[in-house]
């Protein structure tokens, strides 16, 4: 169908614009979001749907999150905000304790499915440790949520859309770095890209390179070079949903090509990389020709100075890949 | 109890922002500089006089006072301020009271003998669940802490429903995941419990904005107690609800204990009541032994939550005569004379079978 150029923002706005066009019970709210919010990922909605709709919160993650919960358990769509992800821990207890149990402890007879928390994710350049943060691992450790992390403006809005519907409470974590870099040609209309789903990107037979978010590009890039100067063909795979994530995709790539390389930016050690390394030697070992190699932040907090060399460069994914093809 | 009035000011409809403050400034025969101020965040006026710029603090003044209909020995303080409830509502009331009581003394029982795992009473505290839960409607949503099952009784939870949780048999309809006492019917709109601390205080102003905007004519009624009012949560949920406009009551059920916690390690303040003005919401104290002033408040806040769309926080001050739980001893860390003069002297259902005998005759 037809399309139109947007860019990450935009494609959040989209998304929020066609939920709360078609679903009369949905509101959207968080600290600023009534003048559009500190990404703009929410102009125009309140002037288009009113206050009632979309407000700002008082400045509380631990009360937008169970305002929320409350909402969601009451029957509306809720749509939540937390301003930047490294400001989710406050609302922790409101999402493991809660929101995720919600509806194994009642017995099904409650439930609030119908809460999405939003939240921009990742490096961005000069974010340092408090607007740089990747905190994917911690709420994947947590059975009752879900975890997504979309790649670029047509997979945001796809996968917005899905979260938002999905009859259980998702984190969607947006990389910042893309919010304005990234553009495509966006469609027009209301679609849904299915939760849980990996894709691939590119297919190939000698290697797989794993990812989510910002990182899908550097590890396209990395492939790109892998191919030009090593005579390597790599299979390109963006996970999308972190959890529930979709094994079999994975195990199957990991099966033909016998190599594995996961990258994310959150640091190493008990990094959602970890827990893939873990079930894919369990599951794929005869198929296995090397380790699984891992590439991530540093297990420190994430700097200022020296972002480049904090997180997992191009540099530092290619040296992973010859150590892979020469094991 | 004064509430903080907001002065409200209208712009020129030019933009929404607009900002003039030549109208504020211009009152007649001020001296200069005692003008209201021009700060977004608070437009009093300015005063060179320090007394005037300190909010009423508790120290000694006693604090607010407790409400109260009939006196501990059930004896109207002022006649014409008699409810007349209807017989029959009395009578529940009272049965539902003995119901609770009891029951809560047999399954102590079972968790001691080894039928149930663990189990939490409710004695002395009696008159804050059905007193509450008498003066709402039965779509009214119920978020609770853990000690309020008198007012699933009201609303028809039987004891079977109470068992089969308690005991985590086939027919419980959570399935036996929670520890007992982590009641919930969807029938009887009380969310189920969850054993964190306050954690519900968020939920219910987000619950009673959905049934705001549902137009569902209905409120939510978020019971705590005095020691989850010291979490995050129970700020949070207070400031959400002033500032989001939300038909939601919070019920502090100050019964002078968290575990081995007393009140005065807890707080230093005029205990919860007093904190609701600071976030602009309407407040009251109540005597929580007294099953009819709880009744006459919770009804009040009922109508100004629903007509208004306000939040309104009461606090029931009353007493924990069990022990916090079958797995605590409060022999412990308070004397039994204290307990046993709340249990003999001052007991909600005692005190109400007072008052049915002079009002019906009989209890």
């Amino acid at each position: 169908g037809s399309t139109t150029q947007k860019n990450l923002v935009q494609s959040v706005t989209d998304a929020l614009d066609t939920i709360l066009s078609t679903d009369s019970s949905a509101v959207v709210f968080g600290e600023d979001i009534k003048f559009g919010g500190v990404f703009r990922c929410t102009v125009g909605l309140a002037e288009k749907y009113g206050n009632e709709r979309v407000f700002n919160t008082p400045l509380s993650e631990q009360g937008i999150v169970g305002f929320g919960i409350g909402l969601a358990a009451a029957g509306a769509t809720a749509i939540a905000e937390m301003q930047f992800a490294d400001y989710v821990f406050p609302a922790f207890d409101q999402l493991v304790n809660e929101a995720a149990k919600y509806r194994y402890r009642s017995g099904s007879m409650f439930d609030c499915g119908q809460l999405t928390v939003r939240m921009p994710c990742g490096a961005v350049g000069h974010g340092a440790l408090y607007h740089s943060q990747s905190p994917e691992a911690y709420f994947a450790h947590t059975p009752g949520l879900k975890v997504v992390v979309p790649r670029s403006p047509i997979q945001t809005k796809g996968l917005l859309l899905a979260s938002i519907r999905d009859p259980n409470p998702v984190l969607f974590m947006e990389p910042k770095i893309l919010y304005r870099q990234a553009v495509e040609d966006v469609p027009v209309g209301d679609y849904e890209i299915p939760l849980s789903r990996a894709e691939v990107l590119k297919e190939g037979a000698d290697l797989t390179l794993l990812a989510w978010g910002n990182q899908v590009h550097v590890l396209r890039e990395v492939g790109q070079m892998a191919e030009k100067e090593l005579g390597l063909s790599c299979e390109l795979i963006d996970l999308r949903t972190i959890y529930p994530w979709d094994r079999e995709t994975i195990c199957e790539s990991v099966s033909k090509t016998g190599r594995l390389l996961v990258s994310h930016e959150a640091p190493f050690t008990g990094g959602f990389a970890a827990e893939i390394a873990a079930f894919v030697q369990s599951e794929c070992f005869l198929n296995l020709e090397a380790p699984v190699e891992r590439v991530c932040g540093w297990d420190t907090p994430f700097p200022h100075i020296h972002e480049p060399f904090y997180v997992p460069n191009k540099y530092r994914c290619f040296d992973a890949i010859k150590k892979l093809a020469s094991y | 109890l004064t509430m903080l009035r907001l002065c409200r000011f209208s712009f020129r409809k030019t933009r929404a922002w607009a900002f003039s403050p030549t109208r504020l400034l211009s009152s007649s025969g001020e001296p200069s500089g005692h003008e209201q101020s021009l700060y977004p965040g608070s437009k009093s006026r300015f005063s060179a006089d320090i007394a005037q710029c300190r909010p009423l603090t508790s120290d000694g003044d006693g604090g607010v006072s407790l409400y109260r209909v009939m006196d501990r020995l059930g004896q109207l303080l002022n006649p014409e301020q008699d409810l007349n409830l209807s017989e029959e509502t009395l009578l529940k009331m009272h049965k539902t009271m003995m119901l609770l009581n009891t029951a809560d003394k047999i399954l102590y029982d079972a968790q001691r003998q080894g039928r149930i795992s663990f189990y939490m009473t409710s004695f002395g505290e009696e008159a804050t669940h059905i007193g509450s839960a008498s003066a709402l409607n039965s779509n009214d949503l119920v978020y609770a802490q853990y000690r309020e099952a008198g007012v699933l009784l009201w609303r028809g939870y039987t004891l079977d429903e109470m068992m089969n949780q308690c005991y985590g048999n086939h027919l419980d309809p959570a399935k036996g995941r929670q520890m007992p006492v982590h009641y919930g019917s969807k029938e009887l709109n009380y969310h189920t419990i969850s054993s964190p601390l306050a954690t519900q205080m968020p939920q219910a102003p987000g619950a009673a904005y959905a049934l705001k905007r549902a137009q569902a004519g209905a409120c939510v009624i978020c019971y705590f107690g005095d020691g989850a009012a010291s979490e995050g949560d129970a700020h949070a949920a207070m400031n959400f609800a002033a500032t989001l406009d939300c038909p939601v009551i919070f019920f502090c059920r100050n019964n002078g204990y968290a575990i081995s916690t007393p009140t005065e390690d807890q707080y230093r303040g005029d205990g919860i009541v007093a904190r609701g003005p600071g976030y602009g919401i309407d407040s009251v104290r109540v005597d929580g032994n007294d099953v009819l002033a709880v009744y006459d408040v919770v009804r009040a806040a009922r109508e100004i939550c629903v007509k208004m769309n306000k939040p309104v926080l009461i606090e029931a001050m009353t007493y924990r005569v069990g022990h916090h739980s079958t797995s605590d001893d409060s022999s412990a860390y308070r004397s039994i004379d204290e307990v046993s003069y709340w249990d003999r002297e001052d007991h909600p259902i005692s005190r109400f079978a007072h008052y049915l005998k002079q009002k019906i005759g009989r209890a």
